[in-house]
């Protein structure tokens, strides 16, 4: 099955939510962060996508984007490839931690490098750097870190 | 008085005289134990050479200690970032007189490719004293044995007048940096 | 008689502790010897590879890639390597393709020789099977050494084909290597599978049943042990290992012996797989002409391949410079160690170091 057809079918499906259609390298279906666990809840339960690979933050000039890797351990194909925007201010979207428990960690790496809360997350901690930290380093604008402490 | 008038005859051949610093030297550099801590990539090449190819055994070290209480020498195989530091210091610091810090392979040394990291610190001697350098990334095991026999030839080099541990005055503690906002900081109360 | 009160307490270990595989740190809370909940704390070897990744250009993040997962660096330039290519629309000649087969299997062979070297290890048999398998490492990185001049960080794989040629020795000493493994792991099966020790450590130990491995996002042996026959050289081809013929091997149970097992099967399929590459190398160039600036169109492109951990992905993003805009990893270790805590409530202290030992986790790969 095409990217095309997942998303047409999609369309079809959700025509309450406002989907876009990305086209590239790998295709995209772009969801508002509000429907985003309505459709994330289908895709599990209906369209056997139950296992999410990755979800990784990504710092544009005009916005945040989070892009989720959905595949399947029982079925062909795949990548279904979901793109959420957060804006730029606070950004913040819904946890998809209670739809693929994997999330977890991979919600906490993208608040702690990248400085997007998750609503709904368990414990929505930094995991990499330690707590206290102040900025999120992956973010375009990081100043870089200086330190006091120097043997001598 | 000669020699020859304060050795009895029959000990002539089996006595040896030497100064105290020469055997006391020698048994420390056969006999030095590392800590058993593998930081990044590096760890893998140390462990290779304890391995039978390499064989540090032959040197007297053939126990990586898991404590650093019962270790001598500290091989910081990797890169130390700074949320590893105080964890660092602290294991030196526990580590009992006399000790040796071996710094192995570039990012230990410097930062190596790390160095531009917001989490990395440029280089192990920012944070404790250290005797021996190996460059390579990783080195090879030949580097780190060539590294280990530079070791007791400086541990050779010593001598019991003028060792730190010895004094009373000295101390040798190094304070335990802390996590700030931007980065490590000075532990509180040490601000001087 | 009354019921004996009991209180729980809370452990720590590591990040410096002989059986965490690097620095890793773990808040155990225990009520006497049982562990009632494990709290992984990571980031001891946060090395900011994404960061410097947007830093370097896209020729220089390769040998960074390496000290991803130090004991596969293969497999990580391959995933890296793939990514770009699949982003800038280069193929690589034939000649390197099948090199490239052969050094991530020889690399797998590695991995899962170390992996069970430090299983053994941490059931308190100190270091004699590290040994062992750690004797098979060294005419694995003697090769890497003759065709890359590296033992450990090869740098080997170049965007669009491999560095150099494989030295006129590689071919009959990679075929000795490869029809000695079978032996060899004969031997080690008969030394530890039917081992009584190994055994009653091992079995209904650390059990991760099938939906919650697939929902924590496991992957690699660690599912597959737990009966799911998932192995994305087969679900989703890459490269071509769609001319290789190879099974999955899979567990029953997902237990530790279940992964042991299943690693045990995939070297044996790992050396069937270099044994048909060698068969069938063509002659030919090993790469495509070289490029001193590299400029990948703009867009973004996930690439994902089956590392000896698991699922290895690189999610890249060009703005069509010379640097990534966004380089993402997605390491299997980091994603499966998740699952421990659920892995290791009920049973006793003893028993975390094998479950960790089984999942075979790099600390350089789950911090980055």
């Amino acid at each position: 099955m095409t990217a095309k057809e997942t998303f047409d079918r999609l369309a079809a499906k959700f025509p309450q939510f406002p989907l876009g259609y990305l086209e590239g390298k790998d295709t995209a279906i772009l969801v508002k962060g509000e429907n985003l666990v309505g459709l994330a809840q289908h895709m599990r339960d209906d369209e056997e996508y139950d296992y999410c690979s990755s979800i990784t933050g990504v710092d544009y000039p005009d916005r945040f984007e989070v892009v989720y890797h959905l595949y399947s351990t029982k079925k062909e194909g795949g990548p279904v490839i979901l793109k959420v925007h957060a804006e730029r201010e606070n950004p913040m979207l819904p946890s998809v931690v209670s739809i693929w428990p994997t999330a977890n960690w991979q919600e906490r790496e993208v608040w702690d490098l990248m400085g997007i809360r998750f609503s709904g997350h368990p414990n929505l901690t930094r995991i990499l750097m330690w707590e206290g930290f102040e900025g999120h380093p992956l973010r375009k604008d990081f100043p870089g870190s200086e330190d006091e402490y120097i043997f001598g | 008085m000669t020699q020859e008038d304060t050795v009895p005859p029959e000990l002539k051949r089996n006595v040896f005289i030497a100064p105290v610093d020469w055997i006391y030297n020698l048994g420390r550099a056969a006999s030095v134990w590392p800590v058993m801590f593998g930081v990044a990539c590096c760890a893998f090449e140390m462990i290779v050479t304890v391995t039978s190819r390499f064989d540090l055994a032959r040197f007297g070290m053939e126990f990586l200690r898991a404590s650093p209480r019962q270790s001598e020498l500290m091989i910081v195989s990797g890169t130390v970032t700074k949320k590893m530091a105080p964890q660092v210091v602290r294991l030196y610091d526990q580590m009992p007189e006399p000790k040796y810090v071996l710094a192995m392979g570039a990012c230990a040394i410097s930062g190596g490719p790390f160095k531009d990291g917001y989490n990395v610190v440029p280089g192990v001697d920012k944070l404790l004293p250290v005797n021996v350098y190996v460059p390579g990334c990783p080195p090879r095991p030949e580097s780190l044995l060539d590294a280990i026999l530079k070791l007791h030839k400086q541990i050779r080099a010593e001598t019991i007048r003028t060792s730190p541990w010895y004094r009373k005055d000295a101390d040798r503690e190094i304070p335990v940096p802390e996590y700030g906002p931007r980065g490590l900081v000075l532990p509180k109360g040490d601000k001087s | 008689m009354t019921e004996l009160k009991t209180e729980t307490i809370t452990i720590n270990m590591g990040p410096q502790h002989p059986s965490t595989h690097g620095v890793f740190r773990l808040i155990l809370t225990l009520d006497g010897e049982t562990v009632v909940d494990v709290e992984p704390v990571v980031g001891y070897l946060h090395r900011n590879h994404e960061k410097i990744g947007e830093k370097n250009n896209w020729i220089q993040n390769t040998p960074f890639t390496d000290r991803l997962d130090y004991i596969s660096p293969m497999s990580n330039e391959f995933a890296y390597v793939l990514a770009v290519e699949k982003l800038a629309e280069i193929e690589p000649p034939e000649r390197a393709k099948y090199i490239r087969i052969i050094m991530v299997e020889l690399n797998r062979i590695v991995n899962h020789m170390i992996a069970v070297g430090f299983l053994l290890n941490e059931l308190g048999c100190f270091f004699t099977p590290m040994f062992y398998c750690l004797r098979w490492r060294e005419l694995v990185v003697d090769l890497y050494e003759m065709t890359a001049g590296s033992r450990m960080m090869p740098n080997y794989f170049w965007i669009g084909g491999v560095s150099a040629d494989l030295p006129e020795k590689f071919l009959p000493e990679c075929k000795e290597f490869v029809d000695a493994v079978p032996g060899f792991i004969d031997e080690l099966e008969r030394l530890l599978t039917d081992n009584e020790i190994l055994q009653m450590r091992c079995r209904n130990v650390g059990v991760l049943p099938p939906d919650v491995a697939v929902e924590y996002g496991c992957t690699g042996p660690l599912l597959r042990a737990s009966g799911v026959p998932y192995d994305i050289r087969k679900a989703e081809p890459y490269s071509i290992y769609d001319r290789f013929d190879f099974d999955i091997a899979a567990g029953t149970v997902g237990d530790v012996l279940d992964r042991y097992l299943v690693r045990i099967a995939e070297m044996r399929q790992s050396a069937k797989i270099v044994e048909q590459a060698l068969r069938d190398l063509p002659e030919g160039e090993t790469a495509t002409p070289k490029k001193r600036k590299f400029r990948p169109p703009e867009g973004d492109v996930y690439h994902r391949i089956e590392a000896p951990k698991g699922e290895l992905g690189f999610y890249l993003v060009s703005d069509g410079s010379e640097n990534p805009y966004r380089y993402k990893i997605r390491a299997p270790s980091f994603v499966n160690l998740q699952s421990l805590p659920y892995m290791c409530r009920g049973h006793k202290i003893a028993d975390v170091v094998i479950i960790i030992g089984s999942i075979d986790i790099t600390m350089g790969e789950v911090d980055r």
